[in-house]
C-alpha cells in the first residue's frame, strides 16, 4: 500500500481513461498530460494504461509500505525520498517505510508518480481513473491507501532518460470545430493574432481563458463535446473542455485542440500565456 | 420510416460529428438510432457513439482517423441502413416523483408564474410522455423532449450552488432530473427516489436514448419506501415495451 500522508492541492489516481460510456454521460477522465504519464510508465516497463498518481501544483507526502520502484514525470516539483533529492525521469528504488515528499513547483503544473506494475485500485467501468460519481471520490485525501504489488530486485532497462519537455511550448495546435464557420473575420483575427492567458477557472473539467473575444447570439441544440473542445459562450468567453469535461454541451464548438496540445495545456496554470495555431 | 439527409464534419483527430436536420423530432431520432444499429452491424471494434437530439458524435478510441475514409464509410452505411433495419426494443419507464414542498421548493412559485394551481402543474407534468433525446451533462442526465408549452418557465435568475440528487426541474422547454448533487439553475418541483446512474451495476443507466419517460406523483411515504428499496437493491422501475 501507498499511504497518503498529505495530498497536496489535488491528487488523484488516473490511467488513460474510461472509454465507451459517453452514451450515458460519463467523461473519459484519465491523465490530463498523457504524454508525461506515458513516459513515467515507460521507464518502469509498465503498460501505458497502468494507473499513476496525478498531482497538481503542490505535491503530496506519501509513505510506501512495500518495496518497489518508482518514476516521476511531468511538472518539475522538487521531490525528495527520505529527504534526499530525486529527479524526474529516473527509476528509483523504494523500500518499505520510505517517505516521498514534494516542495516547490519549478516548471509546469501537473506531476506524475508511477510505481512498478501500476497502482491496483479497483477498476470501475473498466478504468481506475478517479471521477465522481463513478468512483466514490474525485481525489485522494489524508490517510487513503492505494494498493500496488511488491517488487524487489528489478533491473531497469533504461534507468534514466533525457526528456525534451513538450509542455514548455505555449503554442496550441487547433483544428476547426463543428461550428467554426460561425466565426466572423473579426473573431478569427482576435483568436489567432494575439495571445490568451489561462483564467483562474481551470481544473480537470475545463480551462477558461481570461480574455474575451466578440460574443455571439447563436443558439444551438445540445450536442457532443470531447476533451479539447473549445466552446464560445454568448459573452465571448472561450472554454476549453478537458478530461473530466461533460460529454455534451450547448455552446458553439469553434475549435478542437490536437491531443498533443491537450497535454501541453494540462501543464499551464493561472496567468500562463497561450497562442492558437490552426492546422 | 423516412430517411433524412446527413452531414458529416471532422471533430478533432479521432472523431466525426454526424448531423441530421436541425430540429427536435422523434422521427429524426428514430433515423439516427437506425443508423447506429446499421453501423453496429458492421462490427468494427472501438467505435463509440453518442446521440444528442439531431446529432451523433462518433469517436474511434483506437487511433486517429482519416476523415475522408471515415466519411465514405458512414455515407455507405447510411445508404444501406434502410435494408438492414433491425427491430429495436424501446421502453416506456414510469418514474415516481414526490412533488412535496420539502423537495419541490420552487413548485409554488412556478405554479404562480404559470398561472395555474400546484395540483394542475403536477397533473400536467405527469400526463405526458417525454422522449429521451440524449444522455449527457452529468452521468445519467436525460435530455427530455415533449414538455407541454403550458409548463415553460424561464430558469431561475440565480442558479443554486447545490441542487439535491434526484431533483426534478423545469427550465424553458426542458424538464429533467439531476442524477447527482450539482449546481443548477432549474426550478425544482419535486424529487425522484430512483438512482438514474449506478456505477456498481453492469448497466449503470437503465434508460436508453429513444426510450420514453412518464412521471407518476407519489406521497412522501412512498418516496421513503422507494428510497429504501433502492438502497437495498430491490427497487425495479416500472417499464413497458413500446414497440412490441
Amino acid at each position: 500500500m501507498l499511504k497518503v500522508l498529505k495530498p497536496g492541492l489535488y491528487l488523484s489516481i488516473q490511467d488513460l481513461g474510461r472509454f465507451g460510456h459517453r452514451d450515458i454521460g460519463v467523461p473519459i477522465a484519465g491523465a490530463m498530460d498523457v504524454e508525461s504519464m506515458k513516459k513515467a510508465n515507460l521507464l518502469l516497463e509498465n503498460d501505458e494504461n497502468d494507473a499513476v498518481l496525478e498531482m497538481t501544483m503542490t505535491g503530496p507526502t506519501l509513505q510506501f509500505n512495500t518495496d518497489t520502484y518508482i518514476s516521476l514525470s511531468g511538472a518539475h516539483i522538487v521531490a525528495t525520498l527520505n529527504n534526499e533529492p530525486i529527479d524526474n525521469y529516473t527509476v528509483i528504488k523504494v523500500a518499505k517505510g520510505d517517505i516521498l515528499s514534494y516542495g516547490r513547483l519549478e516548471k509546469g503544473f501537473r506531476g506524475y508518480l508511477a510505481v512498478k506494475g501500476g497502482f491496483q485500485s479497483k477498476k470501475l467501468l473498466n478504468s481506475r481513473s478517479q471521477f465522481y460519481p463513478v468512483t466514490q471520490s474525485a481525489r485522494l485525501k489524508d490517510g487513503d491507501e492505494i494498493p500496488y504489488t511488491e517488487t524487489k530486485n528489478y533491473e531497469p532497462k533504461i534507468s534514466e532518460v533525457k526528456i525534451e519537455e513538450h509542455f514548455e511550448r505555449n503554442r496550441l495546435k487547433v483544428y476547426k470545430g463543428p461550428e467554426f464557420s460561425l466565426l466572423s473575420d473579426a473573431q478569427l483575427t482576435e483568436i489567432f493574432a494575439k495571445p490568451f492567458t489561462v483564467a483562474k477557472e481551470n481544473n480537470r473539467m475545463a480551462y477558461q481563458l481570461s480574455e474575451l473575444i466578440a460574443g455571439h447570439s447563436h443558439s444551438m441544440l445540445t450536442s457532443g463535446t470531447l476533451p479539447g473542445t473549445i466552446q464560445l459562450t454568448p459573452a465571448g468567453r472561450m472554454i476549453i473542455l478537458m478530461k473530466d469535461g461533460q460529454t455534451t454541451g450547448g455552446y458553439p464548438r469553434i475549435l478542437q485542440l490536437s491531443e498533443a496540445s491537450i497535454s501541453v495545456l494540462a501543464q499551464k496554470k493561472y496567468g500562463d500565456e497561450l497562442l492558437f495555431k490552426l492546422v | 420510416m423516412k430517411s433524412y439527409p446527413i452531414s458529416i464534419k471532422p471533430f478533432g483527430e479521432r472523431a466525426v460529428l454526424v448531423e441530421w436536420p436541425d430540429e427536435v423530432s422523434e422521427s429524426i431520432l428514430a433515423d439516427i438510432l437506425d443508423f447506429m444499429d446499421a453501423f453496429k452491424e458492421l462490427k468494427i471494434p472501438d467505435w463509440e457513439m453518442s446521440v444528442a437530439y439531431n446529432s451523433l458524435t462518433m469517436v474511434y478510441n483506437r487511433d486517429h482517423i482519416d476523415f475522408e475514409e471515415t466519411k465514405h464509410m458512414i455515407l455507405e452505411c447510411h445508404k444501406k441502413q434502410a435494408q438492414s433495419k433491425t427491430e429495436r426494443v424501446q421502453h416506456l419507464w414510469t418514474l415516481p416523483i414526490c412533488y412535496d414542498l420539502e423537495f419541490g421548493m420552487d413548485i409554488e412559485e412556478a405554479a404562480k408564474t404559470l398561472n395555474i394551481s400546484v395540483e394542475e402543474l403536477i397533473k400536467q407534468h405527469t400526463s405526458h410522455q417525454y422522449v429521451v433525446f440524449g444522455i449527457g451533462f452529468l452521468p445519467g442526465f436525460m435530455y427530455l423532449g415533449g414538455l407541454p408549452s403550458s409548463l415553460e418557465i424561464p430558469r431561475r435568475a440565480e442558479p443554486r450552488l447545490k441542487v439535491q440528487k434526484g431533483s426534478v426541474g423545469l427550465a424553458s422547454k426542458q424538464t429533467g432530473i439531476y442524477p447527482q448533487d450539482s449546481p443548477g439553475g432549474w426550478n425544482i418541483i419535486g424529487n425522484c427516489p430512483v438512482d438514474l446512474f449506478d456505477p456498481s451495476k453492469e448497466n449503470p443507466c437503465f434508460v436508453k436514448v429513444g426510450d420514453k419517460i412518464q412521471f407518476e406523483s407519489i406521497s412522501k411515504a412512498e418516496y421513503e419506501l422507494h428510497k429504501i428499496e433502492g438502497e437495498v437493491g430491490i427497487y425495479e422501475p416500472e417499464k413497458v415495451v413500446l414497440n412490441a
